[in-house]
């Protein structure tokens, strides 16, 4: 019996039948899933205070609407994903709880600091460029709660790449102060972003069973070798330096060769020692626990009124 | 210190008037004021809708999946509920 479901289960993923939350899965593409759905929630969440860091000092109004806009988007983003995974049988509370203790990951790159103003054009670019490659394939995940989340996180990415190339195009054009400080911010978000993918291919021990269920659909090196090869020619654009001395065109490839990457690094930042690991779970622990009195009083707030709307009913 | 979480809702959009309501998500809120004013805030940032319902999920009740095949393939071969199915002379115009 458990055989002929898991058959039909994968027969269905194979002729692209979405999954939806009461229909029968494995065990395990339920528990992959939540880790994976809510990791990406956890790093939309994370994700607002390197930005949110930047906010209140944007420099003209025009920036600050659009960043703020950024940010409220990324909240959105964590909410929808909060939301797929919670179809999976997790609670919203539980799934917080892994977060605030340090159980579950969020993606390493927010664990980085944000420096300078060009740093939010650097994150607009490289790291919701990242991202977008990341996203736009699994708009075509086999479970549906996570596929129309995704449609709807990348129809509003676009803008948040636009914004951040912008920021770096109007400094690359300014002074040569403002010029430094846009290769400065590339110099330091290059590595992390191409780091963002994940662990090399032959390192990845997961993917292939999440390649099979679709929940998974291109390996990190591909996506990874797209996103450099895309980024090259917007670098030039922006007359900036890639911060690579290998980087260059593979005839042969037909594509760019760059670089080992440092996953000492990589593992260190993942391992929680990053410059900012502890100076954000922090900032969303003691968000959490402040806000407790708000959530504990909207919730009195509600019983009473619905008390009073009882009390009514009963009267009438 | 209060364990209670806020209620899940699921979240209906009117893009526009003459469209039904469409489902959309879901949310946590403590009561129906803030399900709505957090409906708008998480799915109209861009003019998606003009009308929000919002529905705790605790009140909607689904067919089972398991039922899919007892519910639905009956109409599979009742195809006489359709136009095509019946024979008429081509020369027969506005019908
Ligand atoms: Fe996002
Ligand atoms: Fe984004």
């Amino acid at each position: 019996m458990e055989i002929n479901l898991e058959e039909s289960f994968q027969k269905k993923i194979d002729d692209e039948i979405r999954i939806e939350p009461r229909d029968w899965m494995p065990e395990k593409y339920r528990k992959t899933l939540l880790r994976q759905i809510s990791q990406h929630a956890h790093s939309e969440i994370v994700g607002m205070l390197p930005e949110a860091n930047w906010i209140t000092r944007a420099p003209n109004l025009r920036r600050k609407v659009a960043l703020l806009a950024k940010v409220q988007d990324e909240a959105g983003h964590g909410l929808y994903l909060y939301s797929a995974a919670e179809t999976l049988g997790m609670t919203r509370d539980e799934l917080l709880e892994e977060l605030h203790s340090g159980k579950a990951k969020y993606s390493s790159i927010f664990n980085y600091p944000t420096l300078s103003w060009a740093d939010m054009g650097a994150i607009g670019w490289l790291v919701d460029g990242a991202a977008i490659m990341n996203q736009v394939p699994l708009c075509r995940v086999s479970y549906g709660p996570y596929a129309r989340a995704m449609v709807r996180v990348c129809k509003e990415e676009s803008f948040h790449q636009r914004q951040g190339y912008e920021i770096m195009l109007t400094l690359s054009n300014g002074s040569e102060e403002q010029k430094a400080m846009a290769q400065d911010a590339l110099n330091r978000w290059w590595w992390p972003s191409v780091m963002m993918f994940g662990p090399n291919d032959d390192n990845s021990p997961n993917s292939a069973q999440s390649m099979k269920w679709k929940i998974k659909r291109f390996s990190n090196d591909d996506l990874r070798q797209k996103f450099i090869d895309v980024s090259v020619a917007q670098a030039e654009i922006l007359g900036l330096t890639i911060p690579d001395n290998n980087l260059k065109w593979n005839e042969a490839r037909g594509h760019y060769d760059f670089s080992t990457i440092d996953w000492i690094e990589f593992n260190e930042v993942i391992a929680g020692n990053g410059p900012c690991n502890k100076q954000r779970l922090k900032a969303i622990v003691s968000a959490w626990q402040n806000g407790e009195w708000v959530r504990d009083a909207a919730v009195a707030y509600a019983e009473k009124q619905a008390k009073k709307t009882d009390n009514k009913t009963i009267a009438a | 210190m209060n364990q209670k979480e806020w209620p899940l809702w699921e979240v209906f959009i009117r893009a526009k008037q003459g469209l039904n309501h469409k489902h959309v998500g879901s949310l946590h809120a403590a009561d129906v004021t803030m399900a709505i004013a957090n409906a708008r805030d998480v799915y109209t940032r861009r003019l998606e809708g003009i009308s929000i319902w919002v529905v705790e999920s605790k009140h909607l009740h689904a067919s089972e999946p398991s039922d899919q095949e007892a519910l639905f393939d009956p109409a599979e071969d009742k195809i006489y509920r359709h136009p095509t199915f019946y024979n008429l002379p081509i020369e027969l115009k506005h019908m």
